[in-house]
């Protein structure tokens, strides 16, 4: 039997009861589309979170006080830790350390008022961060020395408190009460979720030491930031950095009183988690092809028993039992690869749907179709065809003819 | 001379299992058909012509006994052997015509064909056969479009066309008028003539009995008689 012919028989075949056919790949089309969806909203997600987390900056590693929960009495951050990250000679893989104190405070101007984090930086911490300025400048190096009354604001914070975020440059707000000159406006970044970096205030850090946050150590800090050489290094500066720190506070290894984490471990986690949820997402969608499959062997079982006369002749004049299994099997995995093909473009209509409403919504998923997800969804689509269109096939190839033939 | 025997069983049984009772379908029945001749067996229901005929067409093993068409020991064959002996060498005509609904005529008589793995040359071949049974403006009808008479010439074209060694015709003439049947008859007939096909007639009709050059009679799962038609001979 000739390949061409098996399926035009086939397509024959299965045309001859389209409604019948129509509902059996129906089971597929809605599987496939399911699978094809469920993976590229779960890719989607992946690449938002990590997109944001990614914005942050690069090559980071932030470090905060505090280690295991049996580490009792931790010994804080200060200022003297990050100069002495600073230092070339001892953190070689360090490019940068900054010191950060954070604090939530409420924000007035005018009869407008908010509330938000306030961060106390030092000067590079723009660089650091990858935060530039639409309007202004950024905090300074005399800014920091002169302990001076300034703020550079997030566009979402101005624009809560000016109902616009350009042009506010030499206003004055008060934070905590306190008046601060506006110097400059950051540029949107549009992070959500983890930080949102849109909504801050941003304050030199002496400022915030001397007039808002206050610690019981002195010269204590929040976290440190670390921005290794390269990515390469990141690595060797999380030792290096946790090195210096354990002499400094001179905590034997094993028992280090704070912690250190790196930007790509906060990548890895949301990896996973999204990793996880995509997997969930893919086998509930995955279980609805196979109750297509279910469908199809189904069908195909009922064909078999309706056909038992024809099978008995195509017997009869010479077909072998690996003649009817193929006849039988073209038949299930054409319905389950047209269903297939269908449900792919399905799938993609949904994901592109499902994006169209993300945006709408102002909730950023943009979910991505991916190559593999086609390819996956297809080979398996049609692996539940000749699956489940083996055990009728076979069947079939069993019939014995004196009985096919006889058969009512 | 062996090779003058296109049918030759010996001693063929045949027992089938239906539950707890075992069914002696044939209890030893032989029987020996020349090339070219015209034979019909006949008997009652249930005289086990059915299951002679299934062993004949190579559609089923006999329990014991041997059989050789056109020269080949069939009786031993594995299914799939066998189903490429019935390609070769046995064409079927059934009382109920068995064609495919949904193929045209030239499909159905190329069906042969194809299973036996030819590849070119098909077309001709089955428009050559559809011709010889008369429906050459017919090709590409489909059954439903055709008469009971021509769905059977159908099916005598694709019983031909891969020139078996013998036509198995179970009650070929059953579900047709009488004008049908008989031209399927001389259709039939004319190919023993003309060819020297070997025509092997399964029936209770004597009238068709009667037009063969040979009876064979069977009771109870055995050869009864075996002999000249007698025109007065009342039939099974």
């Amino acid at each position: 039997m000739d390949f061409l012919q098996s399926i035009f028989e086939a397509v024959d075949s299965l045309t001859s009861n389209k409604l019948r056919s129509a509902l059996t790949i129906l089971g597929i089309v809605i599987g496939v589309g399911a699978v094809i969806a469920m993976l590229a909203i779960g890719r989607g997600a992946q690449n938002s979170i990590t997109g944001s987390i990614s914005s942050i900056g690069t090559n980071l590693l932030f470090v905060i006080p505090g280690g295991g929960e049996d580490i009792r009495n931790p010994r804080p951050l200060t200022l003297e830790d990050a100069n002495a990250l600073n230092d070339p000679l001892n953190a070689p893989a360090v490019l940068n350390a900054a010191p950060m104190l954070t604090s939530m405070a409420g924000i007035t101007f005018g009869g407008e008022s908010t509330r938000t984090q306030v961060a106390g930086v030092t000067a590079g911490y723009d660089n650091l961060r990858s935060l530039s300025v639409t309007e202004g400048q950024f905090i300074s190096e005399e800014n920091i020395l002169g302990r001076a009354a300034v703020a550079v604001l997030g566009p979402d914070t101005a624009t809560n408190l000016f109902g616009r975020s350009e042009g506010v440059t030499g206003e004055t707000i008060r934070i905590d009460g306190q008046p601060f000159r506006v110097i400059g406006v950051l540029k949107a970044q549009g992070g959500s979720g983890f930080s949102n970096a849109d909504d801050q205030i941003i304050v030199p850090l002496t400022t915030a030491q001397a007039r808002l946050v206050r610690k019981s150590t002195r010269n204590a800090v929040d976290m440190i930031l670390v921005q290794a050489a390269s990515a390469e290094d990141v690595p060797v500066a999380n030792e290096q950095v946790a090195e210096i720190l354990r002499s400094r506070h001179r905590t034997p290894v094993g028992s280090d009183d704070f912690t250190v984490f790196t930007q790509q471990s906060f990548l890895d986690i949301a990896k996973t988690i999204t990793g996880v949820l995509t997997i969930f997402l893919g086998g509930i969608a995955g279980i609805s092809l196979l109750v297509g499959g279910i469908g199809i062997m189904n069908i195909m079982l009922v064909s078999v028993t309706e056909r038992t006369r024809e099978i008995g002749l195509r017997k009869a004049v010479g077909a072998r039992k690996r003649d009817i299994l193929i006849q039988f099997l073209t038949e299930s995995a054409l319905l389950s690869l047209v269903g297939g093909l269908i449900g792919i473009a399905l799938g993609w209509g949904l994901s592109l749907l499902v994006g169209v409403i993300a945006r709408a919504s102002n909730a950023d998923l943009n979910p991505s179709v991916s190559l593999d997800a086609i390819l996956l969804a297809t080979l398996f689509s049609a692996a539940v065809g000749l699956f489940f269109g083996l055990y009728p096939a076979k069947r079939a190839a069993d019939l014995e003819p004196v009985e096919a033939l006889r058969y009512e | 001379m062996a090779d003058e025997w296109v049918i030759d069983a010996e001693g063929l049984t045949k027992v089938y299992q239906m539950g707890e009772i075992e069914v002696h379908a044939l209890r030893g029945a032989s029987l020996r058909v020349r090339r070219g001749e015209v034979v019909s067996i006949m008997g009652p229901s249930g005289s086990g012509k059915s299951t002679l005929m299934n062993l004949l067409g190579c559609l089923d093993h006999p329990t014991e006994g041997s059989y050789r068409l056109d020269g080949e020991l069939v009786s031993d064959l594995r299914d799939d052997q066998l189903a490429a002996i019935r390609n070769r060498k046995v064409g079927f005509v059934f009382q109920s015509f068995n064609l495919l609904g949904r193929q045209t005529a030239l499909t159905n008589v190329e069906l042969p064909m194809r299973y036996a793995g030819m590849k070119t040359g098909r077309r001709q071949r089955a428009t050559e056969a559809l011709e010889s049974v008369g429906l050459g403006d017919r090709l590409t009808h489909r059954p439903m479009e055709l008469s009971g008479g021509q769905q059977q010439r159908v099916a005598i074209a694709r019983a031909l066309v891969n020139t078996p060694a013998i036509i198995l015709a179970d009650e070929p003439t059953g579900n047709l008028d009488s004008k049908s049947g008989e031209e399927i008859m001389r259709i039939l007939l004319d190919l023993n003539r003309e060819r020297g096909t070997t025509l092997v007639f399964v029936t209770h009709d004597p009238t068709i009995a009667s037009r063969t050059q040979r009876i064979i009679r069977l009771h109870d799962g055995l050869v009864v008689q075996d002999g000249l038609p007698e025109p007065a001979a009342a039939g099974g």
